[in-house]
């Protein structure tokens, strides 16, 4: 909302000296944001009333282009001098007054003034629009001051009114009467204690006879509505300039004489005001729902199928406007409309909320039904702004006023006197509660419970829907007070226990990947069909099963991720489109997994805690949500350098990154074979925990790696992080302070043996006393055989309890390979 | 060994005769002065000092005299050792000083050359950020939790009071889930933690909420869709506005330093009552020292605490949300909100991997 401080000061008692940065502290103080002030700045030089006395059109130009003869003064002897000047604006004619920036003038923005040759004529000076005179943002064409407002040659300064400031505030939805001129000098004058002058308070004349038959057949859609006819109306009159400047200052271009005082009265007074052809309109009106199948023409020209849900206002023609958002075209005012009626509803908010998103219609009479007005204005300014227009149009107000509805009544509100205090941990003065809630324009009962205690009771005026409890007059007194009386005293919290297990263990991932040269990326959770097709992710795959976000930014991004590799993905490409070709990501984050048949989510009071099974059926239709983590890998593991060349990262880096994972996490895991996409079918491996495969590790499938124009050969990783179990603490081992002995043990085996599995078998076969086992080499050649492959282990055997003997050590590895032999038809290497 | 050959001359076992051992002498200094370095002198070393060496030979030999002649041939067997073992120590003692002085010296390398054959990885700064607010609210004795991103209306908006068709709910521009009933959105705000928290929790409740969070705004310099907050909830006996402003003190403190001046001024949400705005004075804002708004909060709505099943007459709450990568913004000055989110490593390399 931008108001102008000189419309603002016109209701309060300001001191000469106030400034504009007091004001604007004062709203900020009491609540009211302040995005920014605007202070106008008056203009150095000559800058003048000028009357057009001649225009000559020059047409040899791709645009219209205006020569003028423009009249700015007398000269000491009393003859009117002439400027010529160019112009490209046409909203104007001979005879216009108009402001004009002579020569030696500077304009805002450091733009100086001269006479220049320009489309083959001299300009003596330039015709100035609102915008560079820095009062408004209409730039479509110069500024056309009311017939008679000056004389030419007068200096403009004045008029135009440059000597002001412009505030502009951010209103929160819980106070729709600020939305006005009269809610803002209301809150100024709380702020600065200074009185104000309320500009609703104006006597209207009874006048009971309707305008017209109004019913209202729904009273949950309107609570109020008033009509009041004029005849005889001059649409085409000029609006007057003071009423054009503030329009043009609260940023809202000037249309039309009925149109500008609607919008003037609009933020006067925080009611929204509609005006119809009368002429247009037949029969009695009707306010209700609209029914299904019903459409209206709006003012915009867009034909709009109306929701069952639409309050509208309709005459024997059916609707005819969208009540409170937008009128309907059929009956709007044009320049032959000479009979007006002015309507001033109140409608009923969220009704309101619901029409402005169906439709699509923000505008600023929705902005305030939506947030509430004050039911009490409508009759006020309906005659406000008839009086205006009899002032301005030639009106004349007909008698009779349509005054139907039942505004609902504020009720009153009930709290410890003392409450302010302990919410705030202020000691307030004496009377202090009752002073402020006075002032924001409640009635006050200051009384004693029945248990001693000292009471208030606030009737909130009409403009205050908001308060209803005794946290909102609480609010009211503490901010109006000022949140800078409010102390800082840090809490005492209970003992606490510090970071769960899970978050440690997460940072302790985090930390381990990030040492091991994985860099951390955020990506955004969204994905979509194609890269799940790209991934090669079947239909039937549980990953497929996404739920979409119906306003995703990026339509081809609108599912919610089932897996964190699509995130990596991306960060990947665009740091090999950045130029980098060696990289490790990894990211820690939620996927969402939703169940074939989750439940849908039901319906919640919030008037108190639902209980132990409304909220058991509220999570269970929540989908699962767990954490995982994801390591991507391209290029170089390990760089050439002066130590010799460096190792491209390959399938095993990614199942390296599964196991410091685990290991972190304190947990053994168990890698097999697998065939998943989006990997490799030959190189991939299914991650066990406990019998549960909780990730897959290896290299990607070329074929996903050719949809996602990804580097050959590159790697990733994903687990589920919370499907690890949680470790409590790990027993002490048992140390031997015997030597050891070592020996090696080289198998021939089947290609498809997994190694991993003949160590196992080896350790299993040996027993207790093999204390380490590590494959050390795999060989493979013609000497071998074909699809045979030789696995070399080594063997370290201790005893707790004493040195082996060789021939100990020769039946631990006899048995091993008896094992091995057994299971795998292994056979020692020669 | 030889056998007994009683009578026996000493000087007759040709292990034990004077040359013998004199020759065993000259040989091993020859050979020791021989060695040229230390691996060579370790080599020649079994020879003459070694089991099968003349001189252990020798020794052996002594078990096989008469006894009177064994005194006098062990004597010169002992000196003879000692002889060779001084040779050897002097030549081992020269060596190795000529290797402190010439074989390291040779054997310097350029340690300035890089190492870095895996070089280091680095954590996300709003992640390394989320867990200092952690640990300072923890060093209160508050606890951490989290809660899921995909939400119920019901704990994003219902339980903290935001009406049914209230501009507030669309103030947030939420995703919401397909279809659009579906009663599901991204959570907009940490504060369904809050609702959780209390539902969950035995009173009193001092939580904060780490977490990424979810508005529709395109991605700008100044905007980003996705990004992170962190809630804090305190609800207790006795809790007032000033025990707000005193914590979030504490915390601007602790991200902006001790000299961090703060501005509380009313603000609106609708699951606080009062509400307020923390500001933070920020010498370096763009075009002149000034104040920024920092995160929002307030007194815990009397709707919100009934919906969770909390008694507004006995216990009051307070509760904040500050934005993660405004506050980084403040600390380290950086321009650009899409740096954060586009996941270029160079960004996140910078910050390396805190302590």
């Amino acid at each position: 909302m931008r108001i102008p401080v000189s419309w603002l000061a016109e209701h309060l008692e300001l001191s000469e000296d106030t400034s504009v940065d007091t004001l604007a502290e004062a709203f900020v103080n009491i609540g009211l944001e302040v995005e920014e002030v605007t202070r106008l700045t008056p203009i150095i030089g000559p800058l003048v009333v000028g009357r057009v006395a001649e225009i000559e059109e020059l047409t040899e130009f791709k645009k219209p282009i205006r020569y003028c003869r423009v009249e700015v003064g007398k000269s000491e002897t009393g003859e009117q001098q002439t400027r010529g000047i160019v112009c490209g604006a046409t909203n104007f004619s001979a005879g216009s007054l108009v402001v004009v920036a002579l020569p030696g003038t500077v304009l805002p923005g450091d733009f100086e003034i001269s006479a220049r040759k320009t489309y083959g004529r001299t300009s003596e000076g330039m015709i100035c629009s609102t915008k560079e005179l820095g009062i408004g943002e209409d730039h479509d064409g110069i500024l056309v001051l009311p017939p008679g407002s000056a004389d030419p040659g007068s200096p403009a300064n004045e008029i135009v009114g440059l000597d002001d400031s412009v505030i502009e505030l951010a209103i929160t939805p819980d106070r729709g009467y600020c939305f006005s001129v009269r809610g803002l000098a209301r809150e100024l004058s709380n702020a600065l204690d200074v009185p104000f002058g309320d500009p609703a308070n104006r006597g209207i004349p009874d006048d009971d006879r309707p305008s017209r038959t109004v019913r209202i057949e729904d009273a949950s859609a309107c609570s109020r509505f008033v009509f009041r006819r004029l005849t005889g109306v001059d649409p085409t009159a000029p609006t007057p300039w003071w009423m054009q400047r503030r329009l043009a200052l609260a940023g809202i271009r000037s249309i039309s004489l009925p149109v500008d005082i609607t919008n003037y009265v609009m933020l006067e007074l925080g009611q929204p005001l509609h005006a119809w052809d009368t002429a247009k309109l037949s029969g009695d009106i009707v306010v209700r729902r609209a029914v299904a199948g019903e459409s209206l023409v709006t003012l915009d020209g867009v034909r709009r199928d109306l929701d069952p849900d639409d309050i509208v206002i309709c005459d024997d023609s059916g609707p005819v406007s969208l009540a409170g958002v937008m009128g309907g075209a059929s009956t709007e005012i044009g320049q032959d409309t000479n009979d007006v009626l002015l309507e001033a509803a109140n409608w009923e908010p969220t009704g309101i909320s619901r029409m402005i998103r169906r439709h699509r219609l923000p505008s600023e009479a929705g902005k305030r039904f939506e947030r509430g007005v004050d039911p009490a204005v409508a009759a006020v300014a309906a005659e406000r702004a008839a009086r205006l227009l009899v002032e301005y149009g030639e009106a004349t107000i007909s008698a009779g006023r349509t005054d139907v509805g039942e505004p609902p009544q504020p009720q009153p509100v009930t709290m410890p006197l003392a409450l302010p205090d302990q919410v705030a941990g202020v000691r307030y003065g004496r009377g202090v509660t009752a002073k402020r809630l006075n002032q924001i324009g409640c009635g006050i009962e200051v009384g004693t419970s029945d248990d001693g205690v000292g009471v208030v009771t606030a009737l909130p005026p009409t403009w205050r829907p908001d308060l209803t409890q005794p946290a909102d007059l609480v609010e009211e007194v503490l901010r109006l007070e000022g949140y800078h009386t409010i102390p800082s005293v840090v809490p005492a919290a209970p003992t606490g226990s510090g970071l769960s297990a899970t978050q440690r263990r997460r940072r302790a991932v985090s930390r381990a990947l990030a040492h091991d040269g994985c860099v951390e990326v955020l990506p955004f959770p969204f994905t979509g069909e194609d890269t799940l097709d790209a991934l090669g992710i079947g239909e039937d795959d549980p990953r497929r099963r996404t739920l979409r976000a119906v306003n995703a930014l990026e339509s081809d991004r609108a599912l919610l991720s089932t897996t964190l590799l699509p995130g990596l993905f991306d960060a990947l490409q665009r740091n090999l489109s950045r130029g980098r070709r060696d990289l490790a990501l990894f990211h820690i984050g939620q996927v969402v997994l939703p169940e074939q048949d989750q439940p849908s989510v039901p319906e919640l009071g919030v008037r108190q805690r639902p209980s132990d099974e409304q909220l058991a059926a509220l999570h269970a239709a929540l989908p699962a949500q767990p954490q995982h983590v994801g390591v991507v890998l391209a290029g170089q593991r390990e760089r050439s350098g002066w130590w010799g060349s460096g190792r491209e990262a390959d399938w095993s880096d990614a199942v390296a990154a599964a196991r410091l994972v685990a290991e972190t996490a304190g947990v053994s895991l168990t890698v097999s074979a697998a065939d998943r996409a989006p990997w490799h079918p030959g190189r991939c491996a299914a991650l066990e925990v406990d019998g549960t495969v909780i990730g897959y590790a290896g290299e990607l499938h070329p074929k996903v790696v050719e949809a996602l124009e990804l580097p050959k050969r590159t790697c990733a990783m994903e687990l589920d992080l919370d499907a690890l179990p949680m470790t409590d603490g790990r027993p002490a081992p048992n140390i031997s302070a015997y030597p050891p002995v070592r020996l090696d043990v080289a198998l021939v085996v089947d290609e498809g043996v997994p190694a991993a599995e003949l160590g196992e078998v080896l350790r299993d076969g040996g027993g207790e006393l093999i204390e380490d086992i590590r494959l050390f080499d795999v060989f493979t050649g013609e000497k071998l055989g074909a699809e045979k492959k030789s696995l070399a282990f080594a063997l370290r055997l201790r005893a707790s309890d004493r040195t082996l003997t060789q021939e100990e050590a020769t039946e631990v590895r006899d048995a091993a390979v008896a094992a091995a032999d057994q299971r795998f038809g292994a056979v020692l290497r020669g | 060994m030889s056998g007994a050959n009683d009578p026996y001359d000493p000087k007759e076992v040709v292990a034990l005769a004077p040359e013998t051992l004199q020759n065993a002498v000259d040989d091993a200094r020859k050979a020791f002065d021989g060695a040229a370095d230390l691996d060579e002198l370790a080599a020649v070393k079994p020879a003459h000092l070694g089991e099968r060496s003349p001189v252990l030979t020798a020794r052996r030999e002594i078990g096989s005299l008469p006894a009177e002649e064994k005194a006098d041939a062990g004597k010169r067997v002992n000196e003879t050792r000692q002889a060779i073992q001084q040779a050897f120590d002097a030549r081992h003692e020269q060596l190795r000083a000529e290797r402190d002085e010439r074989v390291l010296q040779e054997e310097a390398v350029d340690v300035t050359l890089p190492t870095d054959r895996v070089p280091s990885g680095a954590r996300h700064p709003i992640t390394q950020l989320m867990e200092r607010v952690a640990d300072d609210f923890v060093a209160m004795g508050w606890h951490v939790s989290e809660g899921p991103e995909l939400e119920a209306e019901w704990f994003n908006f219902d339980a903290l009071n935001f009406g049914k068709d209230h501009p507030a709910r669309t103030m947030q521009d939420t995703f919401h889930i397909a279809p659009e009933d579906s009663g599901l959105v991204l959570r907009t705000q940490t504060s369904p933690v809050q609702v959780r928290a209390l539902l969950s929790s035995e009173l009193p409740v001092y939580r904060v909420s780490p977490g990424r969070v979810f508005r529709t705004d395109a991605l700008d310099a100044t905007h980003t869709p996705v990004f992170h907050q962190i809630e804090g909830l305190a609800v207790d006996q006795g809790l007032t506005m000033a025990h707000l402003k005193g914590t979030l003190d504490a915390f601007a403190r602790a991200m902006f330093g001790p000299d961090t001046w703060t501005r509380f001024r009313p603000n609106f949400f609708p699951f606080t009552e009062p509400s307020a705005e923390m500001d933070v004075w920020f010498p370096e804002k763009k075009g002149g020292a000034g104040w920024v708004e920092w995160g929002g909060c307030g007194m815990v709505h009397p709707n919100v605490l009934r919906a969770s099943g909390v008694d507004p007459e006995t216990y009051t709450g307070f509760a904040f949300g500050m934005g993660v990568e405004r506050t980084l913004q403040f600390r380290t000055g950086i321009p650009d909100m899409r740096d954060m989110v586009e996941g270029d490593v160079r960004f996140t390399e910078a910050f390396g991997i805190e302590y």
